[in-house]
């Protein structure tokens, strides 16, 4: 891929539609192997980007999903103890004296439990996504650090594994904490932007075809207008898809603002964002998308 | 080709002039960026410079005013996504250039009277940070600076090594091993305890001039030794948990002097509660954390929004708790509208006009002493 404008058409094939910043960001990432840290609300595609990068380079996903407390042996790799004391007693039981051999057996690869980041290494080409990264501790995020400007990982007991060619790596980061800056020097750092109406009308169609036209721009009309309302959480591209589906499910053709109350649980979830959005003038929404 | 690198870097040199980190790594990445892309379009080194030069949704639009003002407002390709931004950092406090600041307002409270000199420290500890002379004043921020503010403790999903708990498997399995498979004493471990975020909103309007100095030299105190963050609220909110990361007190105060643009404005408390519940709390800073208004509770606005937000606070923060300064004035109640709507929903309601009385609020906040 030689420059933006085919990564786009690439991602495009996939399902997944991309704007101009994005594209580029893509094309970056590709040719200067740098991570790419997304950032943006829930349910804007942080996550999918990963998922379609990967169909578009036609390279398996990796996916290390981050939680307080995650740890290298979670992470990287872990020795698989069980299986090394069998092979103990294994051998025990088969009278095997020579022990120096025994012992260099134990800590072979088959006895290797490769995490994510180390799969990652090992996969060539792949993709890497480190899912909410704001959910680790600080010192995972220095570890992480470490491994991804050198991309090699030292085992004591195996010698240092580098990637040839270094796996793609997408950060995201749901912004419940400042990632370090250290972190995000390394990282082409994207933005992710709610879509213009034009757009997420595209992507309702491209992802959902059996959606009639009417019923997707009525939806997607509605869901522009409710984040227009200072909701606790404003619905992101996911809950306009839920919405058309779940719409679609009813059998609908098209919505009414009657019809748009009664399935607001599939958009909005807290009570507060449900409450407002019930004074709301639907009607009026969808009368100005040509009623 | 020379001339052109020349103007790009000039461009990052003005950026970092106005705030972004545009460090030398990310100048060097720029410019592959610029080079990869073989970009001669104006849209190209814009989303080159934005992608690389910027960290945070913050710095997006200090990039979009500089990349203005150095490459000349063009002609607008994606108007749509370039003002989508925009909209949203508009509730970036410090950044914004809308309403003027409330002045007057509330009266400043009067000074308590002054107590008699006797020994010097255990004087200041209980001596109202109103009322004290410069030299008192230079004691008591050293006695500041030494400060510390842990939150309760948590329970964290990770186990340490302990000498109770459940048997940790591995180790165990490793110290077998290692002792050639004979038994040995199991190896246990527990879960690791963590103390809980602080989360500190510093009133700074009119009404609260006398301490919040004070407050916030507090408020240095508990960034720089733990998982502490800072905002100040008046008529704006702003968060100073950055400015205040500074090693230097001094350094410090100054850099939240320049990032607060409401000092002793008047005071908003419902609407930028709101505000900090919406763009930080319910993402999760206020979730489980021990959040601590520093505030004497006089609101201009509407009492009711304040009681629903602080409700709202409250189901999402672990602990609740206000430091009022006034409280420890004789013949004190809480009568001021905001601050009757907020009690209810206020775990801890305890003083913060002293040395002594910041104290005891840490203490509170640790946990240890229930107020």
């Amino acid at each position: 891929m030689d420059d933006p404008e085919q990564v786009r058409a690439r991602l495009e094939e996939t399902g997944y539609l991309v704007d101009d910043g994005l594209a580029v960001a893509c094309f970056l990432v590709l040719r200067l192997g740098r991570p790419l840290l997304c950032e943006g609300d829930a349910g804007v595609g942080k996550t999918a980007l990963a998922s379609a990068l990967a169909e578009a380079l036609d390279a398996p996903l990796i996916r290390l999903q981050c939680h307080e407390g995650i740890d290298a042996s979670q992470a990287l790799y872990d020795w698989d103890f069980p299986r090394q004391l069998l092979h103990l007693r294994a051998a025990e039981a088969a009278g095997v004296r020579d022990v120096e051999r025994l012992e260099g057996e134990l800590y072979d690869r088959r006895f290797l439990i490769a995490r994510p980041l180390l799969r990652a290494l090992q996969t060539q080409p792949s993709v890497l996504l480190v899912d909410e990264i704001d959910r680790a501790d600080d010192e995972f995020e220095a570890f992480l650090l470490e491994l991804l400007s050198e991309f090699s990982v030292t085992i004591p007991e195996l010698g240092t594994l580098r990637a040839e060619q270094p796996p793609v790596v997408v950060l995201t980061s749901n912004r419940t904490r400042e990632v370090h800056d250290a972190l995000k020097r390394r990282c082409l750092y994207h933005w992710f932007d709610h879509p213009d109406f034009a757009r997420e009308l595209a992507i309702v169609r491209r992802r959902l075809p059996e959606v009639s036209v009417r019923l997707a721009e009525q939806v997607t009309a509605l869901v522009q207008a409710l984040r227009g309302q200072e909701l606790l959480k404003p619905p992101g591209v996911a809950e306009t898809l839920d919405w058309a589906r779940a719409l679609d499910a009813l059998g609908a053709g098209e919505v009414d603002a009657e019809l748009a109350v009664a399935t607001l649980g599939s958009v909005l979830k807290y009570r507060e964002d449900a409450e407002r959005a019930r004074r709301m003038d639907f009607a009026a929404v969808l009368a100005a998308r040509g009623g | 080709m020379l001339a052109a690198d020349a103007s790009l870097v000039g461009f990052a040199r003005a950026l970092r002039a106005a705030g972004v980190d545009a460090s030398a790594e990310r100048l060097h990445a720029f410019l592959r960026a610029v080079d990869v892309l073989g970009a001669e379009a104006r849209a190209d080194v814009y989303w080159a410079g934005r992608l690389t030069l910027c960290g945070g949704r913050d710095d997006l639009e200090r990039y979009e005013r500089v990349f203005a003002a150095w490459f000349g407002p063009g002609p607008e390709p994606r108007a749509a996504q370039r003002a989508a931004p925009r909209r949203q950092l508009r509730l970036v406090a410090r950044e914004g250039a809308g309403a003027a600041p409330d002045t007057g307002g509330n009266a400043a409270p009067d000074a308590p009277p002054a107590a008699a000199a006797a020994s010097p420290v255990e004087v200041l500890r209980h001596r109202d940070v109103a009322g004290l002379d410069p030299v008192q004043r230079e004691q008591l921020h050293r006695l500041l600076a030494a400060f510390a503010l842990r939150g309760a403790a948590r329970r964290t999903a990770r186990r340490r090594p302990a000498r109770r708990g459940t048997v940790d498997a591995h180790r165990t399995v490793r110290e077998l091993l290692r002792h050639g498979g004979e038994p040995i004493r199991p190896r246990r471990h527990a879960r690791a305890e963590r103390p809980r975020r602080v989360v500190l909103l510093v009133d700074v309007s009119g009404s609260m001039a006398p301490y919040a100095d004070a407050l916030l030299r507090f408020a240095h105190a508990a960034v720089r030794g733990a998982r502490a963050e800072a905002f100040t609220v008046g008529t704006r909110l702003t968060r100073v948990t950055r400015e205040l990361a500074h090693r230097d007190p001094e350094v410090a105060m100054a850099a939240v002097a320049r990032a607060v643009p409401d000092w002793r404005g008047g005071t908003r408390l419902g609407e930028l509660l709101r505000e900090f519940l919406d763009r930080w709390g319910q993402r999760g800073m206020a979730r489980g954390a021990v959040v601590v208004v520093l505030s004497d509770g006089w609101e201009r606005g509407d009492p009711a929004l304040l009681a629903a937000q602080m409700r709202r606070l409250h189901r999402l923060a672990h602990r609740v708790v206000w430091a009022n300064p006034l409280k420890a004035r004789p013949g004190y109640a809480p009568l001021a509208a905001g601050m009757a709507a907020a009690l209810p929903s206020v775990d801890a309601f305890v003083e913060g006009h002293s040395l002594a009385a910041l104290e005891q609020l840490a203490a509170v906040v640790r946990g240890a002493e229930r107020a």
